[in-house]
């Protein structure tokens, strides 16, 4: 059975070739602290479970101290010039677009699959892993069509994904450190006692004002957390079923879904939603770490107060 | 009494964010910080910093994609993006994206949220062509200007995902929101609530719709 084990390989071997194309791109002072970085990844990918629990901090402690201290930059290689991009795209037209347009396909047809026909039991895949292992497949369909039909030098693939790489650079893995955190967060208590803070300042008698503490509070807490999964069980015991549900008599199903979706609101104005908010403006090369959230917040804000009105109206008037 | 010194974390974490220290950085001292006040003795930290890390590895998984998109760029993947933009009459950044944000909201609704995403589509494909969409109709643009166009690339991405996916029956916030008021005696199926994602996903087309269109006409009154 392929499970997620297959695809730590793959990713391994892949931030293995990021380090091999960082330390080949001299026009990058830091190349060396990148090759490191990426280096560090690939370790963690195919090592991690030999580790032990304490030797992965001790490798997360590195991959920070590398990234932490800006050992990491970019260089400035182009592997073509705009020129030659334009005439390759004149001469491969828009069958350019295929490879790039396989890895969703395949997803596409093979979630189909692997969830409404026969395939789904034979455990081939391990159900946890569908999603991941069909993008790796994807991926190395893609690759091979690519090198078959462009005939591009052996070592393109390793040039140009490790210029985009490092053109994200750190950003990469924050959305895996805030996870850690949040399992850290956990740990330590943080959501019972932020779950106690908001208990103590219910408001009595208005339906209205718990509304606006549920839907807000679930803001907040996705904001700190980064996603409202971590949200939502800690509103929901604090205000959701207590109050909304059993002493308002608020409809259950709309308190829970619309509870959720204001916690996504909340998800658009954070940069702890890093997978969602930087990394993006990272890939998107743009200046400001966080003008993916500003252009959001203007859709976020409107929508919430939407989310609130169907929270009330829905939840305990229908 | 509740013991509030891990909050200091979250406000470790606000500031770091706040004063633009690397992230990552900022991220491991709240890390530390708040176990360290949550009476875990270092190593404990140290150790669930790092079964947290290797446990989640499959988050970092995606950019395994980027080695497809640098070679098809080498081969002017954005450039015949924007070529294909070019030949398309009546094609407006706000319209091309308004098309983006209802397929993108569809395929959620049916589960189908990986086809598309940040490093997938918007990156190689959609940011370029309404950048390009953009450059037809109002002639060259400023730097700020093509950063505002390329972040509203993104934030249709998330508003079509976030706000597609809990119509489906399967997603996992479904199932977390149905488990969770289950462990209150409360019984709802997948679908009674997925049924309840629909008036948001409506209200987040019309208004990020909206936003799209106005864009255009921003657009039109620069300079």
């Amino acid at each position: 059975m392929i499970n997620l084990h297959w695809l730590y390989a793959l990713a391994g071997a892949i931030f293995a070739g990021f380090a091999l194309g960082s330390v080949r791109d001299e026009t990058n002072a830091k190349r060396w602290g990148n090759a490191a970085f990426w280096s560090l990844l690939a370790i963690s990918f195919w090592f991690g479970d030999f580790f032990g629990d304490i030797g992965n901090g001790v490798l997360v402690l590195a991959v920070v101290a590398v990234a932490g201290l800006h050992l990491i930059g970019r260089g400035s290689k182009q592997s073509t010039t705009a020129e030659e991009r334009q005439h390759s795209s004149d001469r491969y037209g828009n069958w350019l677009f295929l490879p790039a347009l396989i890895i969703p396909f395949i997803a596409f047809v093979g979630t189909l699959l692997f969830n409404y026909t026969p395939l789904k039991g034979l455990n081939l895949i391990d159900t946890k892993a569908v999603t991941l292992v069909l993008l790796g497949c994807g991926v190395s369909v893609a690759l091979v069509i690519g090198y078959s039909w462009l005939r591009p030098p052996a070592l393109a693939a390793v040039d140009d994904g490790s210029r985009l790489a490092n053109g994200i650079g750190w950003a990469i893995v924050l959305p895996q450190m805030l996870a850690s955190l949040g399992v850290i967060f956990a740990a330590a208590g943080v959501g019972t006692t932020i779950g106690a803070i908001v208990g103590a300042i219910i408001p009595q008698g208005s339906i209205l004002l718990a509304v606006l503490l549920y839907a807000l509070g679930m803001v907040a807490f996705t904001m700190i957390m980064g996603n409202a999964f971590a949200a939502f069980p800690v509103m929901a015991a604090a205000i959701g079923v207590p109050i909304l549900i059993q002493a308002d008599g608020g409809n259950p199903a709309v308190v829970g879904a619309v509870g959720m979706l204001s916690g996504f609101c909340g998800t658009l104005m954070t940069p702890m939603a890093a997978n969602f908010n930087i990394v993006p403006a990272a890939l998107l090369e743009l200046k400001n770490q966080y003008g993916v959230i500003k252009v959001q917040v203007a859709t976020a804000i409107p929508l919430l107060i939407a989310n609130i009105i169907i929270l009330y109206i829905a939840g305990f008037h229908l | 009494m509740i013991d509030y010194w891990p909050l200091l974390g979250i406000a470790l974490v606000v500031i770091g964010f706040a004063l633009s220290f690397n992230p990552l950085l900022v991220v491991a001292v709240a890390a530390i910080v708040t176990g360290l006040l949550g009476h875990m003795p270092f190593l404990k930290v140290l150790a669930t910093l790092g079964h947290g890390f290797n446990e989640n590895r499959y988050v970092t998984i995606i950019w395994i994609i980027l080695p497809v998109v640098g070679l098809l760029e080498r081969y002017g993947l954005q450039e015949q993006a924007r070529t294909l933009i070019g030949g398309i009459r009546g094609a407006t950044a706000g319209r091309l994206l308004i098309v983006y944000l209802a397929i993108r909201q569809l395929f959620s609704a049916l589960g189908l949220t990986t086809v598309a995403g940040h490093p997938q589509t918007v990156r190689p494909l959609v940011a370029p062509m309404v950048v390009a969409a953009a450059e037809k109709q109002h002639g060259e643009l400023d730097e700020d200007t093509v950063e505002k166009v390329k972040a509203m690339s993104a934030a249709t991405d998330n508003v079509g995902l976030f706000f597609g996916e809990d119509i489906f029956l399967a997603i996992a916030s479904i199932l977390l929101i149905q488990g969770s008021l289950a462990s209150f005696g409360i019984q709802l199926t997948p679908f009674q609530l997925s049924v309840w994602a629909i008036p948001s996903a409506i209200c987040a087309f019309l208004i990020h719709g909206t936003r799209l269109l106005l864009l255009d006409r921003q657009l039109g009154k620069r300079k």
